[in-house]
């Protein structure tokens, strides 16, 4: 379980989290949603110790990860994986050895147990043989792919994902998006995605967040969300330009 | 009325302005000693394959383009040293002298250090600063490897290594570069010259090898740092990799004084 306590973080005069407070419970998907803008990257590097709060805590599993040293944060990451929006794979390696990085970074030298645990992993996103490509002559959709392998090949327990179906065509999106859904059941890792993509969000998610000006304003079912009678989250999740979310950065202008 | 301090526009502007120029540099400073402390840290437990690898790149590679202009610039040494001396002397004395001790004190670890600078210096920040702005230096963290420990260390152990190497093979094709200017264009006696050189002193050795040394820290240090701080996509790496070779080489040279002033108060060249 990861507990995200009265968050602040800004960037200099820029207030991105402003108090947030949400819970991740074992076994769940779930969603954080929000405008561009809005902090949703900056959450789940918080939660995953890539950036340090400015107040508040975050505990995972019972433990405060914002005053561990970092080899102490370096033991919590262990059970982290995160899928990167562009998929961050390293271009210097194959996506084999992409696939094999974090393996072989735990230590895992027997060669025969690696080359299998990749192409069982590749297996799983369905895409076998392309081990000996390098990332740049891989599609959008492939390259998410691999990094989805890349993730799981850790086995870790849990995973994040950082808007998994921007930039992919409809069709690409749904079958990343039935992807984390197989992975869920399969797997039962607890999953934390961010996306400004509703019908991704409707899919894949146990619950869904909205994040608004730096903090959580409704945690609840996809079916809840849908029906919320918050006339913010109402706006976002119908996609409509007219609401008070629009009005709002009318007001900063 | 209050002690209410006036201060014109102009005034606000330029001590914000001054004010801001000592805070980045001390904060880029402070934070390029943490990375010395962090690749130090982990130096002990860095990958044989890797270093083997960066010393290729960083070493091996540079040879040729060290070779060249070492070797003219012993060429145009001597050159301008034979005419000069001639006007004065009415003939070449010394050549073997100025050559070997300018190469081997100051032009060999100095042009090697500017050569590397640009060269791999360059190369480790855009290499980086692209990793950096494509986030695989987070998904690096995210894979349970400490970037530092993975990306700096080996560079940095290699241009260590590479870099005094580099030096003396420099100094030593610049020597031969001088040889050739000075026996065959000068007609200094070949065994003038070569006497000239032996009367270089081991400790003027190592004055030169032990400048390269700092050189080669200065240069990986503010590369890697570069790398590790940039932002801002394509834009961000291209400004990275210019400000890392131009503070590098700028840095070389102040040093490059304070360590022949160190030194030679030590006794050391």
């Amino acid at each position: 379980m990861i507990q995200f306590e009265d968050i602040h973080k800004s960037f200099g005069r820029n207030r991105v989290l402003r108090g947030c407070s949400l819970d991740v419970r074992d076994g769940e998907t779930l969603t954080i949603i929000g405008g561009s803008g809005t902090g949703k990257s900056v959450t789940l590097k918080l939660m995953l110790g890539l950036l340090k709060p400015d107040q508040g805590r975050i505990v995972v599993e019972g433990q405060d990860i914002t005053q561990m040293d970092e080899e102490e944060l370096a033991a919590v990451q262990r059970q982290f994986s995160y899928v990167f929006q562009g998929g961050a794979l390293f271009d210097s390696m194959t996506v084999g050895e992409n696939v094999a990085f974090g393996l072989r970074q735990l230590g895992e030298k027997d060669d025969q147990l690696v080359k299998k645990t990749v192409q069982e992993k590749l297996a799983v996103v369905g895409l076998q043989g392309i081990e000996q490509l390098k990332p740049s002559e891989l599609s959008g959709g492939m390259r998410k792919r691999v990094a989805i392998a890349r993730s799981i090949a850790m086995s870790p327990k849990y995973l994040f994902y950082d808007e998994p179906t921007t930039g992919l065509d409809p069709i690409m999106s749904d079958v990343i998006n039935e992807l984390i859904v197989d992975l869920h059941n399969k797997l039962g890792q607890t999953g934390v995605v961010i996306t400004h993509d509703m019908r991704s969000a409707y899919k894949i998610s146990s619950r869904i967040a909205m994040l608004y000006e730096g903090k959580i304003i409704q945690v609840d079912t996809p079916e809840q969300i849908k029906n919320s009678t918050n006339p913010v989250v109402q706006q976002f999740v119908t996609g409509s330009a007219q609401g008070p979310i629009q009005m709002k950065v009318r007001a900063y202008e | 009325m209050s002690d209410q301090i006036l201060v014109s526009p102009f005034e606000q502007k330029l001590l914000r302005f001054l004010g801001g120029t000592l805070l980045s540099i001390t904060e880029a400073l402070g934070k390029m000693v943490i990375l010395t402390r962090q690749i130090i840290y982990w130096a002990k437990s860095a990958e044989r394959g890797a270093v083997f690898e960066q010393v290729v790149a960083v070493g091996v590679e540079s040879i040729p383009v060290t070779m060249l202009t070492s070797l003219f610039t012993g060429m145009v040494l001597a050159l301008q040293t034979g005419f000069s001396f001639r006007k004065v002397f009415n003939e070449p004395l010394y050549v073997g002298t100025v050559v070997g001790l300018s190469l081997t004190k100051e032009l060999g670890p100095v042009l090697t250090a500017v050569v590397v600078a640009g060269r791999v210096g360059a190369a480790i920040a855009a290499e980086l600063g692209t990793m950096k702005v494509t986030e695989q230096i987070d998904a690096l963290y995210t894979l349970g490897t400490n970037p530092v420990k993975y990306l700096a260390v080996p560079r940095f152990i290699a241009c260590i290594f590479s870099i005094p190497l580099l030096t003396i093979l420099a100094i030593f094709i610049g020597i031969i570069g001088g040889e050739i200017i000075a026996v065959y264009r000068l007609g200094v006696p070949m065994t003038v010259y070569v006497n000239e050189i032996r009367q270089i002193e081991w400790k003027e050795c190592v004055h030169g090898v032990t400048k390269s040394v700092f050189f080669a820290a200065i240069i990986v240090i503010v590369s890697v740092y570069k790398g590790f701080t940039c932002e801002g996509g394509a834009e961000g790496v291209g400004k990275a990799t210019t400000s890392a070779v131009v503070i590098s080489m700028v840095l070389v040279m102040v040093l490059d004084y304070f360590l022949s002033a160190i030194l030679v108060s030590f006794g050391i060249g």
